[in-house]
């Protein structure tokens, strides 16, 4: 009885596939925490997040159609559309920038003016786009260096400037020792450039196909990432628990850190419920910056480009 | 309170409190000496430990970093083709059992338009040389090529885990080569060498500090490459500890360890103990070794070591006390005994035997002089009791004179209940058993009253003597005589006949004629008696008359006076005017006189009495010197009858 009762529920669910941007971690602490607590189920969804990691591109699973859903920048979702690929957004995650420069003051770099004829670090896109985006505008001149996956480079030295992202990186380097007002922080969200960043993506194909299941997706990702913020322990047991299995070192401190600047970049600041919802001038300006910098010719058709996500639950 | 306790007591209680003081003082001062001492001790264990390891860790590590520079040196020097670096890098690895993986990691030529990536790699795979050529400019971004490559120096990387699937906690060092390309040096790869950490993790847990000390290794960055704890490996850095542990002091500390310092320092280690660290940095790697070592397990040995000392201690203090209360009880139990034995000498048991003490200390002393004490007490005692024997037989006899004495002198008052022709009444209190002086009265015939008093020169038994043979021939002699010159001058002459001894004797001698008052007396040297009258009272007038005794034929006159009715003549001796205070006043006549004059007169027995009473009141307590005799007489007249006055 229990087994076919069972089958019958697993009949109902409708199998999908979730690729994040990188390997697990508090960053996607919302998706796993949905997805542990049983929430993606009770929204008719049997999801599996697939692990994420430097080898893995978002956007190369998602045209390929190895994941049903990703989440990209929305730098390189209009990059994607532009070139081609029909995808869709159907939920802003992250409606803010968290990409920054920092520099050791003992450097002499606390303006970014002092950054001029000075060593960068920088990771390929989209993250580059911003930095390189305000050098032009600052009209800097600098020397850049490609940036690994570590801040080892910065750290001793090799580089003047390193990126980093506030919730994963900054962190790194003051957990490597380095005093918070032993640095210089530039936050781009402060420099004319808060691009938004984590969104969720599908195919217009899936979204055709079963819009329910879409709805039901981000429903259930909100809802998780509700969860993971009032629920922050269990939402750190739950990341750290992934973290192990794909045999990454887990630091919860860090994790706790992430988690923190997660709700700083997600949570609405009117107190109002997640709505996904991609803001129309957010995504008209950094449009703007794609086509000045000849990365897109046109800025695609906000309304074909997004789907408005229907979250009343 | 404490006075009442024995000997003993005090003894035990002084000695042990003082030896627990002193002892504790000690233990005290011990304790913290011995804690410093350890801890010296302990750190340079803990340095000693460290620096060993640091050095072997070093000669390690050291010996990849010059086996990856010479590689890096032949590359700039010589030309070697795909084979040579091939079989360069594989010898390599063969030489040098403790590199894990070699690997030449070129830069991409930049005036080939087609540059293919080149870096051929050698790792140990299974107890075998394993051969792997990047297929990617993956490298380029990688710590072990870019930091060296930036930096153009030789670099260790951070410890990571091997991607090849093996999944080791690895490191690397790399040295950048360049080349010389139309005057411009530029790199032009970067040898790699990495090294398993397994022997490292090893190596550090294999050090030991007593039983719970540990050690552990940070990176430059402060990540924990090996610890106890396996979960803290790679997952934490000593500030990401402290950001949990919301510990500022951890954070600066972790900031002075990666800073390659070395220090001992006083630190609270996870588990929440306090502990002792020392820290040194590895040079090559820049990596900081620390040593930990709980406070407890310090203090325990330093607890065992006083808790001994305590231990030992407190047998000594007891022992001590044994000793004391051995000591003591040799000294108290012979003076209990011996203080038991004179409590009983004090009650007067000279018999008894006292305790025998052997030692020569000085209770030994004691006790022979308890002993001696005993024997010449009771030779002492004995020939006391003797003398008191002999004493007392004399004293008897002298009571025995006494009464006789008293018994020759009249005693029974009234005299002459059936003569109412005068009252007389005397009393004569002896200075000793015996006196000297003497009074008497008597008739020599029926109307004839003599009546005298005497003072014999010395006092006691020689003048008792003499004054019964003065009495009895005064009697005698008044009796045949009747005259008094007649009788003193007759005595006289008897007495100085043969007067060896000196000795002689005033007497006032008087007789009265009952019938007319009229009263004939002489004197031999004895002061004067005092008239009462009613014209008051005076003294007789007498004719100088020389002591009986000191030579014969002395001539005494007789003198007459005539008593009225009422007059009374009072006879005494200077034991009365003589009498001393204890102020050497003498009593005098001036009193006597005054006393008479206020004492009563009708009863002479009250006068005497009253005048004696005086006397006493005046000595105050002062021993009686001289005898004290008086006589009172007062004529009554012829005329009267008893119970008529």
């Amino acid at each position: 009885m229990l087994t076919q009762a069972h089958a019958a529920v697993a009949e109902t669910l409708k199998k999908a596939s979730l690729l994040p941007l990188w390997s697990p971690q508090a960053q996607f602490a919302g998706y796993y925490t949905a997805l542990e607590r049983g929430i993606y189920r009770k929204h008719g969804i049997d999801l599996t997040i697939i692990t994420g990691g430097p080898n893995r591109s978002p956007s190369a699973y998602l045209a390929n159609g190895t994941a049903d859903f990703t989440m990209l920048w929305l730098t390189t979702a209009m990059q994607q559309r532009s070139a081609g690929v029909r995808l869709v957004n159907i939920a802003q995650v992250v409606q803010n920038s968290s990409l920054m420069l920092v520099a050791r003051k003992s450097s002499g770099i606390r303006t970014p003016a002092d950054m001029n004829g000075k060593k960068i670090g920088l990771w390929g896109d989209p993250f580059a786009i911003p930095p390189t985006v305000f050098f032009t505008r600052q009209r800097l001149s600098v020397r850049t260096v490609p940036q690994s996956y570590t801040i080892n480079l910065f750290l001793r030295g090799g580089i003047d400037v390193a990126s980093a992202m506030w919730y994963n990186e900054y962190h790194t380097i003051i957990n490597a020792g380095i005093d918070p007002d032993e640095l210089s922080l530039f936050f781009f969200k402060d420099l004319g450039l808060n691009l938004p960043e984590d969104g969720l993506y599908a195919l217009e194909k899936t979204v055709r196909r079963d819009p329910a299941l879409v709805d039901s997706f981000v429903r259930a990702t909100l809802e998780g990432w509700e969860y993971a913020f009032s629920h922050p322990d269990e939402a750190l047991d739950i990341v750290i628990k992934q973290m192990r299995l794909a045999r990454i070192p887990a630091n919860r401190t860090h994790q706790k850190w992430m988690l923190e600047r997660m709700r700083d970049l997600i949570a609405p600041r009117d107190g109002q419920a997640l709505t996904g919802a991609l803001n129309r001038e957010d995504y008209q300006a950094t449009g703007r910056i794609l086509q000045k910098e000849r990365m897109i010719r046109a800025i695609p058709d906000y309304d074909a480009f997004t789907r408005r996500p229907d979250v009343r639950r | 309170m404490f006075g009442d306790r024995s000997i003993a007591f005090k003894l035990i209680l002084v000695i042990t409190l003082c030896t627990s003081l002193i002892f504790t003082v000690i233990l005290g001062y011990s304790y913290y000496r011995s804690k410093s001492v350890l801890q010296r001790e302990l750190e340079n264990n803990a340095r000693n430990l460290a620096l060993s390891s640091v050095n072997r860790v070093e000669a390690v590590l050291a010996s990849v970093t010059r086996v990856t520079e010479g590689l890096a040196r032949s590359l700039e020097n010589g030309r070697y083709s795909h084979r040579e670096l091939l079989a360069l890098l594989k010898d390599t690895l063969a030489d040098n059992p403790e590199i894990y993986g070699s690997c030449a990691a070129f830069e991409p030529d930049t005036r080939e338009s087609n540059a293919r990536p080149y870096a051929p790699y050698f790792f140990r795979s299974r107890g075998k040389i394993a051969y792997n050529n990047e297929d990617s400019f993956q490298y380029l971004r990688q710590d072990w090529y870019q930091i060296s490559r930036e930096l153009g120096r030789t670099e260790w990387t951070e410890p990571y885990y091997g991607d090849n699937g093996s999944n080791i906690l690895m490191a690397s060092c790399s040295v950048p080569f360049h080349e010389t390309s139309g005057g411009a040096r530029r790199v032009k790869g970067v040898v790699v060498s990495d090294i398993s950490l397994e022997w490292l993790t090893a190596t550090v847990a294999s050090i030991k500090v007593l039983k719970s000390g540990y050690a552990f290794l940070l990176s430059r960055n402060g990540t924990i490459v090996t610890h106890p704890s396996r979960e803290m490996i790679m997952n934490e850095t000593v500030f990401s500890l402290a950001e949990a542990r919301n510990d500022p002091g951890l954070r600066a500390l972790g900031r002075k360890m990666i800073s390659g310092g070395s220090d001992f320092i006083p630190y609270t280690d996870l588990y929440g103990r306090r502990c002792w660290l020392y820290y040194a940095p590895i040079p090559s790697v820049g990596w900081t070794l620390a040593v930990v070592f709980p406070e407890a397990e310090l203090l325990a040995q330093v607890r065992s070591l006083s808790l001994t000392g305590a231990i030992m201690g407190l047998a000594g203090i007891l022992l001590l006390t044994l000793a004391v209360v051995f000591i003591a009880r040799s000294i108290t139990t012979p003076l209990r005994s011996l203080a038991a034995a004179t409590h009983q000498l004090a009650a007067g048991n000279f018999d008894l035997e006292l305790p025998l003490v052997r030692s020569n200390d000085e209770v030994g002393l004691l006790a022979h002089d308890f002993q001696a004490m005993k024997e010449s007490l009771k030779d002492y005692i004995r020939n006391l009791t003797e003398t008191t024997a002999a004493k007392e037989r004399i004293q008897s006899e002298l009571k025995v004179a006494t009464d006789i004495q008293a018994s020759l002198l009249p005693r029974i008052f009234p005299a002459f209940p059936e003569r109412p022709e005068f009252d007389i009444f005397a009393s004569m209190d002896p200075a000793k058993e015996v006196g000297g002086d003497f009074y008497d009265f008597f008739f020599i015939d029926d109307t004839n009253l003599c009546f005298l008093i005497a003072d014999v020169s010395d006092k006691g038994v020689p003048a008792a003597l003499y004054m019964m043979v003065a009495k009895t021939l005064l009697k005698s002699e008044a009796q045949r005589l009747g005259e008094p010159d007649k009788i003193l001058s007759s005595v006289n002459n008897i007495l100085a006949a043969d007067n060896d001894s000196c000795m002689f004797a005033t007497v006032f001698c008087a007789i009265l004629d009952t019938t007319c008052g009229e009263v004939r007396f002489a004197n031999a040297g004895h002061n004067p008696p005092l008239t009462i009258d009613s014209t008051g009272i005076g003294y007789l007038t007498l004719e100088s008359g020389f002591v009986l005794g000191p030579m014969p034929d002395i001539v005494y006159t007789t003198q007459r006076l005539t008593m009225q009715p009422g007059d009374t003549l009072f006879l005494y001796t200077d034991g009365v005017t003589e009498a001393k205070n204890r102020k050497e006043e003498l009593y005098g006549e001036p009193q006597l006189l005054d006393a008479l004059r206020r004492g009563p007169r009708d009863d002479l027995t009250e006068t005497i009495h009253f005048i004696r009473a005086e006397v006493t009141r005046h000595a105050n307590g002062a021993p009686q010197s001289d005898d004290i005799t008086m006589v009172a007489i007062t004529y009554r007249g012829s005329g009267v009858t008893r119970g008529s006055a």
